[in-house]
C-alpha cells in the first residue's frame, strides 16, 4: 500500500459517505452541508490527480459559492426553519432501482478499459500551463464564459427581484 | 492509483446523485443531486486529463464549475420565484403546466 492509494481510499469513503448523506438525510440544511464535505473530498481529490488549480477553484467556486448560495435559498423558502424544513423523499426502491442500472451500465465499460497504463509525466507547472491555455487557445471560450456569467446574473438578479 | 479507480468514484458518486434527483421532493434537494452528479463528471474529466497529459480536460473543467455556478444562480433565482407565487417548493405541487 502506497500512501497515494491510502489518501485515494480514505478520500473516496468520505466522499461517498458525504454524498449519501446529501440524498439521504431527511433534514436540508444537513444536506447542503454533506453537500459541502463531498466538494471539498472531489476538490481533494483533483490533489491527487495532480490539478492544485483546480483544487482552488473547486474550494473558491464549489464550497464557497454555490453552498452559500444554496443556504440563502434554503432560509428564503422555508417559513419557519426547522419545523418545516424536514422532507420526506418519494419512490426510495424505484430511485434506488434506477441509480443501480445506470451504475451497472457504466461499470460494463469499466471493465473493458485497457490494463492500466502507468501515468504519464505532466510537462512543467500545470497552473502554468491552464494559465497560457486561458489566454492562449482558450481565449475566446474564456471570453464568452465572462459574458454567459454576466447575463446568468443578471438573468437571476431578473428573476429574483421585488415587484415594483 | 490506476485510471479505473477514479472513474468507478466518479460513476459512484453519480449513480448517489441520480438517485437524489429521483427521490427528492423539494426542488432544493433536486438541486443537489444535480450537483453531485456535475461533480462526478469533473472527476471523469480530470482524470482523463491527467492520465492523457492533456491539457484540455483541466480547462474543460473550469469552464463547467463556472457555468455551473451561473445554473445554481438562475436555478435557485427561479426556486425562491416560485415559492412566492405558489408558497412552496415541492416538485410534486408544481404541476401548472399539466394539461
Amino acid at each position: 500500500m502506497t500512501a497515494e492509494t491510502l489518501a485515494f481510499a480514505g478520500v473516496a469513503v468520505v466522499l461517498l459517505a458525504s454524498s449519501l448523506g446529501v440524498v439521504l438525510t431527511p433534514n436540508l440544511f444537513h444536506a447542503v452541508l454533506y453537500l459541502a464535505a463531498a466538494l471539498v473530498a472531489t476538490g481533494v481529490v483533483f490533489l491527487l490527480l495532480d490539478a492544485p488549480f483546480l483544487f482552488g477553484v473547486q474550494l473558491l467556486l464549489y464550497a464557497g459559492g454555490v453552498v452559500t448560495i444554496v443556504v440563502f435559498a434554503i432560509m428564503l423558502t422555508e417559513r419557519l426553519v426547522g419545523t418545516s424544513i424536514r422532507q420526506t423523499s418519494r419512490y426510495l426502491v424505484n430511485g434506488a432501482l434506477l441509480s443501480a442500472a445506470v451504475f451497472v451500465g457504466v461499470a460494463g465499460f469499466l471493465v473493458q478499459l485497457p490494463p492500466a497504463a502507468p501515468r504519464p509525466a505532466w510537462p512543467g507547472d500545470l497552473t502554468v500551463a491552464v494559465g497560457r491555455a486561458l489566454v492562449g487557445p482558450y481565449a475566446m471560450p474564456f471570453e464568452l464564459l465572462g459574458g454567459l456569467l454576466v447575463i446568468a446574473l443578471l438573468g437571476a438578479l431578473y428573476f429574483a427581484r421585488s415587484e415594483p | 492509483m490506476p485510471l479505473g479507480a477514479y472513474l468507478t468514484l466518479a460513476a459512484l458518486v453519480f449513480a448517489i446523485g441520480l438517485f437524489g434527483v429521483l427521490t427528492r421532493r423539494n426542488a432544493v434537494g433536486i438541486l443537489l443531486g444535480i450537483e453531485l452528479m456535475l461533480n462526478a463528471v469533473n472527476i471523469n474529466l480530470v482524470a482523463f486529463a491527467r492520465f492523457h497529459a492533456d491539457l484540455a480536460g483541466i480547462v474543460f473543467t473550469l469552464f463547467t464549475i463556472s457555468i455551473t455556478v451561473a445554473e445554481v444562480a438562475v436555478g435557485l433565482a427561479i426556486v425562491i420565484v416560485i415559492f412566492r407565487v405558489r408558497r412552496t417548493v415541492e416538485a410534486d405541487h408544481l404541476d401548472l403546466l399539466r394539461g
